[in-house]
């Protein structure tokens, strides 16, 4: 008996929770078929990150942007009718198995048009998944030529790695260094990709021979001791453009190790969690990046607000209000594809895919307009370093390629 | 000659931190023939207990808080999960273990969100010194000496006492021993909690050296003081120690080389040269079988 009252008890707890979540969905569907029928007051922007896995931490700074530009613009007006935007966020786990899937669900989602990822592997892997639906994608801070190169679909508002190694070179010369030692991560094409196009530009100027360069293999902790072989060998700057966690072993190891020389980064530096690496130690740290913070205050004063008056906004920014570059490009990103919304005349895909390649849009981070591959024309990186007394970062100067 | 040293001396330290991870895997693995491949993922949810607590608490309290919680980890892993599958066979509980890694793991991924997390910087510890005209961290030195005063520590605990005789004789033979009256289910537990003890301390010194923590942090140490266990002969105590610091030892030297690429190959060549040439380890027992 009492086995009876106990099953009839949970079944009734069965049938409530279904109830409960029952009108809800219906409400939900009722919206879609809306939409679907009176040809949408809605359109979805794809927003294509990792939010987890490695680089989790630089993709949530990234969509933070987007998410920041959709409170400050959340409506786009096409034709004479308002339409309001929707994020549609998918994670693709900064893993290139799962990038397709996610990429997939984007396509599902019926989104206008597709913005991201951080990372190139996984903006190539997914690339294909585009172009079979024919929606177009954006790159946001995606610096390797492969993303773009041979295909109609992807854009990018970054510069890209062969520019930004070049960069590097030439301000490690200023810098006045005769020898640098380079460090990646063996089979990553970010690292590697960097180092080479480093590597061919310094070796231009400081001769042959004036570039050591090493590998360590994947979840390595131990950085010891390859500062420390790059102090025997008498290097006088080191170029890491590893992911940030790599990052932040690096510069808090050689924080011990008593090194003179200055350390060279890429983009992905450009993070808090580095710099909170940096603070109170004697190093000496510069990054290229895409916007340093300061270049436009009113953006600045604006995104600060938003971070501190939503938590979960400021735990994504990793716990301070610190503007990361990517986070502003991603802020560009979205309002670009509000002007390619308005340039199409509709939310239709092809329409927008068709509209891309002539749009241009004066963003916080610059003027933004494409080549002929579909590549923002940039000329210049924003060069900063990191103050380690007061654990900021401070803009130097800006630099070309040439 | 200033390379060298710092070589060794980060050899020696990097070998320290495997031995203290190593002897959970070859303790765990003496008495229950386990391997508790949840072990390196306990190791890494004491570094982030550490950095959550930290934030709140002093460092006096703190570091008690991370030595007991990560204790009480082990001991709920092993009631949870391998406990109910005592009489099952033994390759169900080698895939639960695995279940609870990825479990672990996920949690923390959870947890942190996927952003690395910055290790709190220990007084004293963590100060810079000067041995021999190479710059390093205390800690470098500390982790040695440790691991010898707990290995002997555990040594006599282990054979002068009645846990100890209680444990050897687990390890002799399972059945037997319950039947002279000893209370398996505390033994093993035991055996968990000093595993998980000194996971807990080395994360403490690994972490103040590599001070960025990870989901995936305690992987790549686990799988290595793994392979200093069955290269020290698993199932003994002095021989995971001797092997974690060899391992430890020659992956820096090779890293100071030209074949950097292949420091973490040579780990695991080498596990496979030991199983092929001496599947017991240097000290290892040879397994009697009992008919």
């Amino acid at each position: 008996m009492k086995k009876r009252i106990l099953a009839l008890v949970l079944a009734l707890c069965m049938v409530f929770t279904l109830v409960a979540c029952g009108p809800k969905t219906e409400n939900n569907d009722n919206q879609n078929n809306n939409n679907n029928n009176t040809d949408a007051k809605v359109i979805k922007i794809g927003v294509f990150e990792p939010l987890t896995g490695d680089s989790g931490a630089g993709g949530k700074k990234e969509y933070l942007g987007m998410q920041y530009a959709n409170s400050q613009s959340p409506t786009v007006e096409i034709g004479g009718e308002t339409y309001t935007i929707e994020l549609v966020p998918s994670d693709n786990n900064s893993d290139q198995a799962k990038a397709v899937s996610a990429a997939s669900n984007l396509v599902n989602a019926n989104v206008s048009l597709v913005l991201g990822s951080y990372g190139s592997g996984v903006s190539i892997a997914a690339s294909e998944t585009f172009n079979d639906a024919g929606l177009a994608a954006i790159g946001v801070t995606c610096t390797n030529p492969g993303v773009t190169a041979g295909n109609d679909h992807y854009f990018r508002i970054c510069f890209l790695d062969p520019f930004q190694g070049t960069v590097l070179a030439n301000y490690a010369a200023d810098l006045g260094a005769k020898k640098a030692y380079c460090l990646g991560e063996l089979g990553n094409e970010y690292d590697q990709g960097l180092i080479a196009y480093f590597t061919q530009a310094f070796e231009a100027v400081n001769g042959e021979g004036s570039v050591i360069s090493d590998s360590f293999p994947k979840d390595n902790s131990d950085f010891t001791t390859y500062i420390n072989k790059a102090k025997s060998e008498g290097a006088e700057v080191f170029f890491c453009p590893v992911s940030i966690a790599y990052a932040t072993q690096i510069i808090s190891q050689a924080a011990n190790l008593d090194v003179s020389f200055p350390f060279l980064g890429s983009d992905t530096l450009d993070d808090n969690m580095v710099l909170e690496a940096a603070k109170g130690t004697n190093i000496q740290l510069f990054v290229t990046t895409f916007y340093a913070e300061g270049g436009n205050p009113e953006f600045d004063a604006g995104i600060k607000e938003y971070l501190n008056s939503n938590s979960e906004a400021m735990t994504n920014n990793g716990g301070n209000d610190t503007i990361s570059a990517v986070t502003v490009m991603g802020y560009d990103a979205y309002n670009l594809a509000l002007e390619a919304l308005k340039a199409a005349g509709s939310g239709d895909p092809a329409a927008v895919k068709a509209a891309l390649p002539s749009v241009t849009y004066t963003g916080v981070s610059g003027a933004i307009a494409f080549d002929e591959i579909g590549d923002a024309m940039r000329d210049t990186a924003f060069i900063k370093t990191a103050n380690t007394t007061d654990g900021v970062w401070e803009f130097v100067k800006e630099q070309a390629a040439g | 000659m200033e390379f060298f040293i710092s070589q060794i001396l980060s050899g020696i330290s990097v070998g320290g931190q495997y031995a203290l991870i190593a002897i959970g895997y070859t303790m765990v693995y003496g008495i229950l023939r386990l391997i508790n491949f949840a072990h390196g993922d306990v190791f890494m949810v004491a570094g982030l207990m550490m950095i959550y607590l930290s934030a709140s608490m002093p460092l006096y309290i703190s570091v008690p808080v991370v030595l007991i919680l990560t204790v009480l980890l082990g001991f709920l892993i092993e009631r949870a999960a391998y406990k109910p599958l005592r009489s099952a066979p033994r390759m169900s509980v080698m895939i639960s273990a695995i279940g609870v890694s990825y479990l672990l793991q996920n949690v923390a991924l959870y947890v942190t969100g996927g952003q690395p997390t910055t290790y709190p910087a220990i007084p004293f510890i963590s100060k810079p010194v000067n041995i021999f005209g190479v710059p390093t961290q205390w800690v470098t030195i500390i982790t040695p000496v440790m691991v010898i005063i707990l290995v002997v520590l555990l040594t006599m605990l282990i054979n002068h006492t009645k846990v100890g005789m209680a444990m050897r004789a687990v390890a002799k033979d399972f059945e037997a021993s319950q039947l002279m009256g000893i209370k398996i289910n505390s033994i093993i537990s035991i055996t968990f909690i000093i595993g998980s003890f000194l996971a807990a301390v080395g994360s403490i010194l690994y972490f103040t050296k590599y001070p960025t923590v990870v989901p995936t942090s305690g992987a790549m140490p686990g799988l290595k003081a793994f392979v200093a266990a069955v290269f020290g002969g698993i199932g003994s105590i002095p021989g995971a120690v001797i092997g974690a610091f060899i391992i430890g030892v020659c992956e820096t030297i090779i890293k100071g080389t030209a074949f950097t690429v292949f420091s973490d190959a040579f780990t695991f060549a080498l596990l496979i040269v030991i199983l092929v040439v001496k599947p017991t380890g240097l000290f290892g027992e040879r397994a009697t079988d009992k008919v």
